[in-house]
């Protein structure tokens, strides 16, 4: 591998990590939408920045857009604090408020020139190991990798640091909050984190990719662990790997690096999806399958049970008159039966049924539990 | 009358969503020791008159004191039993977890809960029968072992003064009755109690005061005397004969 293509990777693995780690509580407060939200609202702030500073490659513009992420923060609270609308609502009237005052101000006072959101986050991690960062004259690394591991270990100290504020205040914010907690503060330093991470992100990946990296990792794990450390150090974990395994796929595929990483990590949520341990769609699908079938064991046993040394026995306990007398199909009867016997609940002699000591067990089991 | 053994002292307490009055001028004022019931019809502002005490909700005017001090420098004395819908239970936590973040308001900033602090919670959930769970994920409890885990985490903060918004809200048997064995040993152990309660047949036999309230102070003072056919017929206003057969019952009770 050269060197570049090893940088390219680790800058995709320290921007997956630095997003996964506030995304997790993005998911816990069902505010996914926020990173879409900043992504948007942003815009105002790069072009303000530039009209003060006239120039496109200022970290001003980089500034400006954090503070615009904030502003949207604080805008969303406030018109929810009102309870006249939902917070989600609330991030929905605020974003594109913002985003359009950028589009107009550009219209208006910058048609001249070619601003938009990607010409100052002109995140493209191709040529991110081109554009060095110089400390003392020393070449100590790409920019944005230099940029987003200062972001990550932000993140990670301030959510080591509050972990325990940070939980209360996500499961129970009043009692977070009568226990001196102060949760809107926290909930606005989360917020500023994820303001900063997502313009950080955007400069050195591009815009789709922190979207993607800050949602599905996070929802990955919240369908895997049922603890919250563990939620982070997977999300953590399947961020970094989206992003190896989608640097590759772009390499084999020749297509864009952001593009595939996103991508991956969208498949990995959806392979979740179907095969998480206790959540996943194939797990219960197999567990109420394995449901249905004891249940109706259960159903025959009890009923085999009841008439058991009864003079109607002979008529009752038979696989076909189940059908009348339990509302089954004959095929689903008969494959009853049979998972019966394989479970060595019944026995069958001629077409006629008969418990076995197991099966004897299971019938007043399910009695006494009723 | 400016008492230490005063647990809560709330006087012309006036809180508004908007123009509209939800507590208004309320008076209160419940001795150290005593098992309160709160009662009112829904929007009564049971749970608002709670969280304007806990300064969960702004006040428009009035004043709140925990012995005696205002309920910021009380913080540590006071303990909150929230309604169980108002968390999600999908929180990815298990129950010991959940008892555990009662000594967080003891721990204060940044320190973590530690063995000595689980062990409290684990003791605590002992006390409501609910250590066999302790490893269970929150997601997977019934809505009476949510509510028993919420009151074991409230016993490790170890108060002085407990709030209980409906605990009694759809639980089972079990829960019910150890709840009840739960109130009692705190009201034994001295400690004030304040529940939110909805059952008006249950009141004189789980308490021995009551406040009913709608939006205004109806009545207050223990449950022989104010609890009446006339006073809940102010409370409840046109409902009667709900009212004639809770007051029925509940001296049969007696």
């Amino acid at each position: 591998m050269a060197p570049e293509q090893i940088e390219i990777q680790l800058i995709a693995c320290i921007v997956s990590a630095a997003c996964a780690v506030p995304g997790v509580f993005l998911i816990l407060r069902r505010m996914a939408m926020m990173s879409d939200a900043v992504s948007h609202a942003i815009l105002p702030g790069i072009v303000v920045a530039f009209f003060l500073t006239k120039t496109l490659h200022s970290p001003w513009l980089l500034i400006g857009a954090a503070a615009a992420g904030l502003v949207t923060v604080v805008l969303v609270e406030l018109l929810f604090s009102t309870r006249l609308v939902k917070e989600d609502a609330a991030i929905g009237l605020v974003f594109p408020v913002l985003f359009s005052i950028g589009v107009v101000l550009i219209a208006r006072f910058a048609g001249d020139i070619h601003l938009d959101t990607d010409a100052v986050l002109s995140g493209e991690l191709a040529f991110a190991p081109f554009d060095r960062m110089l400390l003392f004259g020393v070449d100590i690394g790409p920019k944005s990798l230099v940029m987003m591991s200062a972001i990550l270990l932000v993140n990670i100290a301030f959510i080591a640091l509050f972990y325990k504020e940070l939980k209360i205040s996500t499961f129970d914010v009043g009692l977070a909050a009568t226990l001196g907690f102060f949760p809107a503060v926290l909930h606005y330093g989360l917020m500023s984190l994820i303001s900063i991470t997502a313009v950080g992100a955007f400069d050195a990946v591009g815009s789709i990719l922190v979207v993607a990296l800050m949602i599905a990792p996070p929802a990955a794990a919240y369908l895997i662990t049922d603890r919250l450390s563990w939620m982070l150090l997977l999300s953590v974990l399947i961020g970094v790997v989206s992003a190896v395994c989608g640097y590759w796929v772009a390499h084999w595929m020749d297509a864009s690096i952001s593009g595939c990483i996103a991508s991956t990590a969208g498949v990995v949520f959806f392979a979740t999806v179907l095969f998480a341990k206790h959540n996943g769609l194939i797990s219960v699908w197999t567990r109420n399958r394995r449901l249905r079938w004891s249940y109706a064991e259960k159903m025959l046993a009890i009923h085999l049970r009841q008439h058991e040394g009864q003079p109607e026995e002979g008529r009752e306990n038979r696989e076909q008159h189940l059908t009348e007398h339990l509302g089954w199909s004959s095929d689903f009867a008969s494959r009853v039966v049979r998972h019966a016997r394989d479970d060595g609940f019944v026995t069958a002699v001629d077409g006629r049924l008969f418990l076995s000591e197991a099966g004897r067990a299971l019938a007043s089991e399910a009695i006494t539990d009723e | 009358m400016q008492s230490r053994d005063l647990a809560i002292d709330v006087r012309d307490l006036t809180v508004a969503y908007r123009e509209k009055p939800v507590l208004w001028d309320i008076d209160l004022s419940v001795e150290s020791g005593k098992l309160m019931a709160i009662v009112g019809p829904n929007g009564a502002g049971k749970t608002t008159l709670i969280k304007a005490i806990l300064g969960l909700v702004k006040r428009a005017a009035g004043e709140v004191l925990i012995y005696g001090k205002p309920y910021v420098r009380q913080r540590n004395r006071v303990a909150y039993v929230p309604q169980r819908g108002s968390v999600d239970w999908d929180f990815p936590t298990n129950v010991l977890d959940v008892a555990t973040m009662g000594s967080y308001g003891r721990l204060g900033w940044i320190r973590r809960p530690g063995s000595a602090e689980r062990a409290i919670a684990m003791d605590a959930l002992r006390k409501v029968g609910m250590d066999e769970y302790a490893d269970r994920q929150i997601s997977q409890l019934s809505g009476g072992q949510q509510q028993r885990v919420f009151l074991a985490r409230a016993l490790v903060q170890d108060a002085q003064v407990y709030f209980m918004d409906e605990p009694f809200q759809g639980v089972d048997a079990v829960t019910e009755r150890a709840i009840i064995a739960l109130l009692r040993q705190l009201k034994d152990a001295g400690r004030t109690v304040i529940v939110v309660h909805h059952d008006l047949q249950t009141v004189p036999e789980y308490f021995d005061s009551v406040l009913l309230l709608n939006i205004r102070r109806i009545a207050v003072g223990p449950v022989s005397e104010v609890f009446t056919e006339d006073n809940l017929r102010l409370t409840y206003g046109g409902r009667v004969g709900f009212v004639q057969s809770a007051v029925r019952s509940a001296a049969d009770a007696k």
